[in-house]
């Protein structure tokens, strides 16, 4: 959980360094300024861009610290082995971070480096989901499917939905596509997200495990379609002719950014434990949404 | 979940991205075609004694915008205000327009002067704010301030580069070896800073003064496009005979949002 608050913490950091075009006022990498370890004058464009290397330092040493406890602690191989792949990928992001800063930011490294921050994000927080005492010691609930398309196939369709979307927004932020097909999409995970939301909330609204991030997803979606309304109009509209970078494109646009990184986390977490409750249930073992309703009525 | 659809989930990322290294690498394919740039066969040479000369004024026709002052508090080592210099109008009169020859001279070959053109970076503004260069003269970069400043250049045509100088270092020297007008140059640390670089392979360029005038001399006798660049309201053309020993006043004006699609993007 620390791990993933930190994380999340670094994804504003970066964020603020894009919204504040701040990307190459270190013009150096893995150095800044020359130094491995000076602290430089943290004023203008460098507060935003070595700020950001410094919570991406604390960030990995986390990680190594999270992957290692894991290794050692967890029993289960998959765990463990997502540990590792947590490790993996805050290396590779570091590694992306400096190729997009030594060749002045193109658009496909520094969407690469937007979205492996979202993957690494999502990675921390199945961390933080498996490993809690909500997972490792409440009981699976063997839930059955009520409809043709499974609740599991469809939540992780949302899931996946949502991080091409991230992956379209980034592509925009960084300048390598253009905005309709971030819009479009807009359009289609809403639709999905929604569906995945209602289903859950009526046919397993008394499972807490399923229903608590479905309602937490349903308020980032609301807030996040609304800072994506705002970022449109602080940056697309009013700020096309901005001489410098203004607050209110500020916040909007690093907010987006926030939020959209929750809405990936909370479907990933959604879909994680639909997989949980019902992947694993036969038809016929499984307890079926009505009788679900009716032993939580009685 | 099964390993079936961690595979299917790890094959979709890597897809995704191979879809967006392959569709978003515009911008390092255009830094790619730096060398073997055609340049014309020199046959002619220019007699001094019958060069003319063109001038003129820039002309904005409608209400200028009001300068917007720019907030520095980020660094306190920028002192005094300062404000946006994207569109500088003086009674009428539109300042740093880049105007320049911009056809007529294939069969002439100009060899770029040995002195430097200067930038200097004083009250964190760059000081000019658009410059004219020729391709391959140097172009010394000061830094006057009591801060460090990042100088980068984002060309489309040249070759890319980001340094950063601090106060009382030494002058960065660099030059360009391919003609592009209205080259636009940046400072990261400060967001506000920018300025445009025109790249020309003729000595025949002028920057409009504050009062929007320009003067371009030593012209052999000839028929040209005069081109008169702005940063956001585009660029205008028109053609013009020089007779020997001849003067030739050429004016342009700009209108609001007149040339918007021609803006000079950064």
């Amino acid at each position: 959980m620390l791990v993933a608050c930190a994380t999340f913490l670094l994804l504003i950091a970066g964020a603020l360094v894009t919204s504040n075009d701040a990307g190459l006022s270190v013009p150096d990498w893995p150095t800044s300024f020359g130094s491995l370890y000076k602290l430089p004058r943290m004023v203008g464009g460098v507060k935003f861009e070595h700020g950001h290397r410094m919570v991406a330092e604390l960030v990995g040493l986390l990680t190594i610290i999270l992957a290692v406890w894991t290794w050692r602690v967890d029993r289960r191989g998959w765990v463990r082995k997502l540990g590792i792949a947590a490790l993996a990928t805050v290396v590779a992001q570091g590694i992306l971070g400096g190729i997009t800063v030594l060749f002045y930011l193109p658009p496909a490294v520094s969407t690469a480096h937007a979205t492996l921050a979202q993957t690494f994000f999502c990675i921390v927080v199945v961390l933080a989901l498996v490993t809690g005492r909500g997972w490792t010691e409440a009981p699976r609930m063997e839930l059955a499917e009520s409809h043709r398309l499974p609740l599991t196939r469809l939540a992780t369709v949302a899931a996946a939905s949502v991080y091409v979307q991230l992956i379209l927004g980034a592509g925009f932020r960084h300048s390598g596509i253009k905005l309709l097909p971030h819009l479009v999409s807009a359009i289609v995970v809403t639709t999905l997200v929604l569906w995945t939301i209602t289903r859950v909330l009526a046919s397993y609204g008394s499972v807490a495990a399923l229903r608590r991030p479905a309602v937490v997803l349903m308020a980032l979606l609301v807030t996040q379609l609304g800072l994506g309304f705002a970022a449109y109009l602080t940056r697309v509209q009013w700020g096309q002719d901005a001489v410098q970078p203004e607050m209110p494109m500020i916040v909007s646009t690093v907010a987006h950014v926030a939020v959209g990184a929750l809405v990936l986390a909370s479907a990933v977490v959604l879909a994680m434990q639909a997989w949980r409750h019902m992947g694993r249930a036969q038809e016929n073992k499984a307890i079926s949404p009505s009788h679900l309703r009716k032993a939580v009525n009685a | 979940m099964n390993k079936k659809l961690w595979i299917a989930s790890a094959g979709l990322f890597i897809l995704l991205g191979l879809v967006l290294l392959a569709g978003c690498s515009k911008k390092q394919a255009s830094n790619e075609q730096e060398e073997g740039a055609a340049t014309p066969k020199a046959t002619a040479t220019i007699d001094p004694s019958t060069v003319g000369s063109v001038q003129g004024t820039i002309k904005f026709e409608g209400t200028a915008p009001k300068p917007v002052k720019i907030d520095m508090s980020q660094d306190p080592a920028c002192k005094g205000t300062n404000t946006s210099e994207d569109m500088v109008v003086d009674n009428g009169n539109l300042a740093n327009v880049f105007v320049y020859v911009k056809d007529g001279l294939d069969n002439y070959s100009f060899e770029p002067p040995k002195d430097p053109v200067k930038i200097d970076q004083d009250g964190c503004r760059y000081h000019p704010h658009v410059l004219g260069v020729m391709a391959g003269q140097t172009v010394e970069v000061v830094n006057s301030d009591p801060t460090t400043h990042n100088i980068h250049p984002t060309p489309k045509d040249n070759r890319e580069w980001n340094e950063s100088q601090p106060p009382k270092a030494a002058p960065i020297d660099k030059s360009f070896a391919r003609q592009e007008i209205m080259l636009p140059v940046k400072c990261n640390q400060h967001p506000w800073m920018k300025m445009y670089i025109s790249v020309v392979k003729t000595p025949f360029f002028a920057v409009t003064d504050k009062d929007g005038k320009f003067e371009i001399k030593g012209l052999p006798p000839g028929t040209y496009t005069v081109a008169a660049v702005q940063e956001k309201l585009g660029e205008q053309d028109q053609k013009i005979t020089i007779a020997p020993k001849g003067s030739q006043t050429v004016d342009f004006t700009f209108k609001p949002g007149g040339a918007s699609a021609a803006a000079m993007g950064d």
